[in-house]
């Protein structure tokens, strides 16, 4: 086994044609049965082993798009669970963008956000108002609803209304610190959902708690996008852009500062970092990733209320982002995607079985154990967990490391290939 | 090193699993191509109908039923369907209460080809978007619980609704407050949510419409267990009758409160206070409490099915589990129909869907059922009860017929 | 519009203060851990629910046992206290031993992201042995004292109306009185108060001087978790029914009292304790008189939570504490 791994790591040839072996035996599994989770779970996870392959990190971004784009909605298009196959990718995207967004505030700033899901329903909400009659209620001349071919800019706005509240919300961090302005943000997360589950009078502007049902769903030239695999490839187009947003910013000089002021803020103040600037930018990108995503959930369900923005769904993000590992991109990833699949493949069908079991009278499973009810329990073991045992997470954060020679040589310091970066783990919170 | 190391066994080892996981399931696709679906031994082909209901969560003790009540109507007609030669089973999904997950397990249905048919929802909020999932899929849904407009009043074609809407629930009790207690001074209290507030809003236009006052229109916050500052406000005005809209939780609560601090009007529920939770809440406070129901007390109204039920599952029935029941053989008539329409061939979704939507004089245990064009249906009644002392059901005060 | 709300006045006060007792004594809890650890034990709201549920399932048992019938309602409203307070006592000793400790040294956002991962196991277990048992998490349990009493305060002046008191809601203010006069005997008086004061102060220092730094943190979080459930006992007999979720909004407020009294400052948590039942129990009986029916009851937790803002922004030494300069 051992020397079977040394020559793996040696030959990218061998490596590359496993890697391809692979992806076409899950790829067919999922092609060729109508509903295996398993083999779908596999082909997922293709793009986990992706990353620990020894390719260059261009080839690996290409190898994702093309296993995004192409291998995973064609494997999936062949058996009757194509839908639902693309509806659990799909929410796994808006979350990976949660994730990422909340990752900027807590991972990179080190400023714990409990009620990152308020910007998700600012998102969400600004689609809704606007797509639906709802806005005339407070917008006189019946100039709504406006069509689906909107939605394209509600994208940008949904993320530009998010950003504004995420200042608004760091206007406290100007005061408050640590665990402080975890509870604050609890608080506000909190306000923002009760406010919108109350706006039905003096002015209707939210329609309170009967929420907002009959969105436009998005449109082009006229085709309009309602079933799950056609919103993919919207959610994975946005998800690119904020990947790009994201591996730039964390190595420019903003990202150095967020981290800076995580490591140790008086310091970075000193050096001459502008604290307030550097962590009210934190909260805006983060929110505005999280703001777009909700105006394609809002599109995607076509009804919206302020059930879908409590406090677990705050906590659901900031499981995925500790669960993959603070400051960590790819980590985020894997943490967002392991929780949504969690969430939405295992623990249902983990609950349809034992009910099947039960009705079969094979065995006898108390309600009150039905898997979907552990939700909870399942977050909470995992948030003490990593805490005690691998508070890095699962892909710990690397910093990328400098190389000083051929910073010497050229004196002006040009950014290295990120294939050089070598391991140097235990950025976040060491 | 090391850490690469470990992670090159991974690799291989997902290989190894993947390899197993597509023979694995490509050798079940085998099977099922050629047995035309298995699943338990038999190689009839699957009918499947759905159930969504919350199975955890504030309302768990209705969505049991909701769940229970299928399941009863679907084991008994097993036999039937086998001797037109399919394999009829259930799938009870939980929708938590909540919309999303609600939306989710659609999509899951929708996807699974043998689901012919969904019963469910409770909570209106979640009916109304997942609906939107199963009129895309075309899989008719019967829901024996939701009471919102909306839910139909969009003239979806998949949905159908067994019981009285709201429009009808609320000046069904605005007709009892007013003209039968004599109130003359309302105040509403109201818990913030997609039903309590709907309900609480057209009780609220028709007492007005039929010339009460009212004095007082307050939320409260769900999970709360504290109702004395909106009580204290219903002390300062004075009301001779008082409305909640909301669920049993907190509408236990707040008569158990209200009695204490010596409010002694007359207090008034919607469909959601039908339930035993309000006697183990209130328990001797629950005095001179009315509610309108969409539902009629199973126990006394059809006493043999009430039994056979409570011998069934060691539970007492509450009474969405006959609605449940009737819309589970609603759904079977149909998907029967259908059946023998399609040659007694297994029918499409849209067969089903037609002939559900065609249901007329269909006579349940619980209520009568034809479908209009919109899914309502025709013979849906209210009926008012009123408790007067820890016991459930309260006693039927009246019956309401749709106009 | 005036007279109405003074009309209610009193019932206004007796349920603020029933509330805010309640409030106060789990904001001590907060209070106590902070001061010492400086560290917001996130799950103590869940401790306070799991004393509650702990407490009506003892008096469950008590029932079936047959002893209910036998002994006098203070009694078994003692024992049943006692119970509980020992039960989520040893409960948080644990936590602190399995989740807090190996993470003393981590950087303080570790350990609050602990804290709220025991908060949710917590709220989950206790769901999970409600539902198995009864078949719903809501439980309503048994009332010892469902008695009513009458204050005459229209006899004080006659604007006022009647106000109504549940012979529990003395038995709750006058609980959390003796508490926290106990707890305040305590800190000051003894010389485990001492050490922990001590340990506040200056752990190393502490250490230093012969204190047992880890037991008197473990002292700490057994007496300021046995507060918790005692109090979720008296909640469980103030409102007859529970649920595992209780503890949260719950938890938040009393925090927020906690901090609008000065966190660290136990006289503080007290005060901030009452004021916010009194605003919050204000707030819902009066937003919609006051507001003319624009906004009401249902934004009297919006109320709580801007408080918190407000005071963490431009206040967070608090009502009662005093301004701390940070280390550098």
């Amino acid at each position: 086994m051992q020397k079977w791994l040394t020559l793996l790591k040696e030959r990218p040839l061998a490596q590359a044609a496993l890697y391809a072996a692979f992806v076409v035996v899950t790829a067919l599994g999922v092609y060729l049965s109508d509903k295996s989770v398993v083999s779908f779970l596999l082909l997922l996870s293709s793009l986990l082993l992706l990353y620990y392959t020894a390719f260059s990190n261009g080839v690996k971004w290409i190898v994702g798009g093309v296993l995004l784009l192409i291998v995973i909605p064609f494997a999936a298009s062949g058996g009757a669970s194509h839908e639902s196959y693309m509806e659990v990718v799909t929410q796994c995207g808006i979350y990976v963008a949660m994730a990422l967004g909340l990752n900027i505030v807590v991972g990179f700033a080190g400023l714990l956000d409990l009620g990152f899901i308020a910007f998700f329903a600012v998102g969400a909400y600004s689609y809704a108002i606007f797509s639906t009659p709802q806005a005339n209620n407070f917008i006189s001349g019946q100039l709504f609803p406006l069509g689906g071919a909107w939605f394209w800019l509600f994208i940008p706005i949904g993320g530009l209304i998010a950003a504004l509240f995420g200042v608004l919300l760091g206007l406290p961090v100007l005061r408050v610190k640590g665990d402080y302005l975890a509870i604050v943000t609890l608080g506000f997360g909190e306000i923002i959902r009760l406010v919108f589950n109350n706006l039905s009078k003096p002015v209707n502007i939210t329609n309170g708690a009967m929420g907002i049902s009959s969105i436009e769903p998005p449109s082009l030239f006229g085709y309009s996008f309602t079933f799950p695999h056609q919103f993919y490839f919207i959610v994975m187009a946005i998800l690119a852009v904020v990947l790009f947003a994201v591996r730039r910013l964390e190595h420019s000089r903003l990202g150095r500062s967020w981290k800076a002021i995580r490591e140790n803020e008086i310091a970075a103040q000193a050096m001459g970092i502008p604290v307030i600037a550097t962590k009210l930018t934190a909260f805006a990108v983060g929110a505005s990733f999280s703001g777009m995503m909700g105006v394609v959930f809002a599109a995607k369900q076509t009804f919206i209320d302020p059930t879908s923005f409590t406090l677990v769904e705050s906590a659901t993000v900031l499981v995925m982002v500790i669960l993959g590992g603070m400051g960590s991109v790819p980590g985020v990833i894997l943490g967002a995607a392991i929780v949504t699949i969690l969430n939405l493949q295992v623990l249902t069908e983990l609950t349809n079985w034992f009910n099947q079991l039960t009705l079969n009278g094979v065995v006898n499973i108390p309600a009150a154990l039905s898997p979907s009810k552990m939700q909870r329990f399942i977050f909470g073991a995992i948030l003490v967990l990593m805490a005690i045992f691998r508070p890095n997470g699962l892909i710990s954060a690397k910093n990328r490391k400098a190389d000083a020679e051929k910073l010497k040589a050229h004196r002006v310091p040009a950014p290295v290939p990120a294939s050089q970066s070598a391991e140097q783990s235990g950025g976040a919170f060491k | 090193m090391k850490v690469k190391k470990g992670l090159s066994l991974a690799m291989v080892t997902v290989i190894a699993a993947a390899m197993l996981a597509a023979c694995g399931s490509s050798g079940k696709n085998g099977t099922e191509g050629a047995g035309n679906g298995g699943g338990s031994g038999s190689s009839l082909p699957v009918i499947k109908i759905a159930s969504q209901s919350p199975l955890s969560g504030g309302s768990s003790i209705q969505g049991e039923a909701i769940k229970l009540g299928g399941q009863m109507a679907l084991e008994e007609r097993q036999d039937e369907f086998k001797q037109l030669g399919f394999d009829l089973q259930f799938v009870p999904y939980d929708d938590q209460g909540d919309s999303k997950k609600g939306v989710a397990n659609a999509e899951l249905i929708g996807a699974d080809k043998s689901v012919l048919a969904v019963l469910g929802h409770l909570n209106s909020g979640v009916t109304i978007p997942s609906s939107v999932v199963y009129e895309k899929y075309s899989i008719p849904m019967v829901t024996p619980a939701s009471t919102a407009t909306e839910v139909t009043d969009r003239k979806l074609k998949a949905v159908d609704r067994i019981v009285a809407r709201d429009d009808f629930q609320g000046p069904a009790g605005a007709e009892y407050a007013v003209k039968t207690a004599g109130a003359k001074n309302i105040f509403i209290i109201q818990d913030q949510t997609a039903y309590g507030k709907g309900l609480a809003d057209s009780f609220q236009t028709a007492v007005k419409g039929l010339g009460a006052t009212v004095s007082g229109y307050e939320g409260i916050t769900v999970g709360d267990k504290d109702f004395s500052g909106v009580l204290n406000q219903v002390l300062s005005k004075k009301p001779d009758f008082i409305f909640f809209g909301g669920m049993y939780n907190e509408g236990g609560l707040i008569v158990k409160q209200a009695r204490e601090k010596g409010i002694t009007a007359p207090i008034m529920g919607g469909d959601a206070i039908d339930s035993s939770g309000m006697v183990d809440i209130a328990g001797d406070k629950l005095t001179d409490v009315a509610y309108s129901s969409v539902s009629t007390d199973i126990t006394k109204s059809n006493k043999d099915w009430a039994d056979k039920y409570t011998q069934k599952f060691k539970k007492n029935p509450e009474n969405y589990s006959a609605y449940a029941y009737d819309a589970m053989n609603v759904i079977l008539d149909g998907v029967k129909k259908a059946i023998g329409d399609n040659g007694g061939k297994l029918p499409s979704r849209e067969q089903a869907r037609d002939a559900i939507r065609a249901t007329t004089d269909f006579q349940g245990v619980a209520t009568k059922v034809s479908f209009d064009d919109k899914g309502d249906n025709k013979f849906a009644k209210v009926f008012i009860y009123k408790f007067d002392g820890p016991k459930y059901p309260g006693e039927l005060i009246s019956e309401v017929d749709p106009k | 519009m005036i007279s109405e709300i003074i009309q209610t006045l009193p019932q206004v006060l007796v349920d603020g203060l029933a509330l805010g007792a309640v409030y106060a004594v789990v904001a001590i809890g907060y209070t106590m851990v902070y001061g010492i650890l400086e560290f917001i034990n996130f799950a103590h709201g869940e401790i306070f629910m799991t004393g509650a549920f702990v407490g009506t399932a003892a008096l469950f048992l008590f029932r079936s046992a047959g002893w209910l019938g036998g002994m006098p309602g203070w009694t078994a409203y003692l024992l049943v206290f006692m119970i509980a307070m020992l039960f989520t006592g040893v409960m948080g000793v644990g936590i602190e031993r399995v989740a807090y400790r190996p993470l003393r040294k981590a950087p303080k956002l570790i350990s609050f992201i602990s804290a709220i991962g025991v908060s949710f196991l917590l709220q989950d277990i206790v769901r999970f042995i409600a539902d198995l048992r009864t078949g719903n998490f809501l439980v309503t349990g048994i009332t010892l004292y469902g008695g009513n009493l009458k204050v005459a305060t229209s006899s004080v002046w006659h604007v006022f109306d009647d106000a109504f008191i549940k012979t529990n809601t003395v038995i709750v203010l006058a609980a959390a009185v003796l508490l926290m006069i106990g707890l305040d005997f305590f800190v000051n008086r003894t010389k485990w108060g001492v050490a922990m004061r001590a340990v506040a102060q200056d752990r190393e220092t502490a250490s230093l001087m012969s204190v047992n730094v880890n037991r008197v943190i473990a002292l700490t979080f057994f007496i300021g978790s046995a507060l918790g459930g005692g109090t979720g006992v008296l909640f469980a007999q103030q409102y007859g029914t529970i649920d595992p979720y209780i503890g949260f909004t719950l938890g938040m407020k009393a925090f927020t009292a906690a901090v609008l009294g000065g966190i660290g400052n136990i006289r503080g948590a007290m005060f901030g304790g009452l004021l916010i039942g009194l605003i919050e129990m204000f707030a819902s009986a009066n937003l919609g008189i006051i507001t003319g029916g624009s906004f009401g009851a249902e934004y009297k937790d919006v109320v709580s939570f801007l408080i918190l803002i407000v005071v963490l922004i431009f206040k967070p030494e608090g009502l009662l504490g005093r301004a701390v300069k940070e280390k550098v």
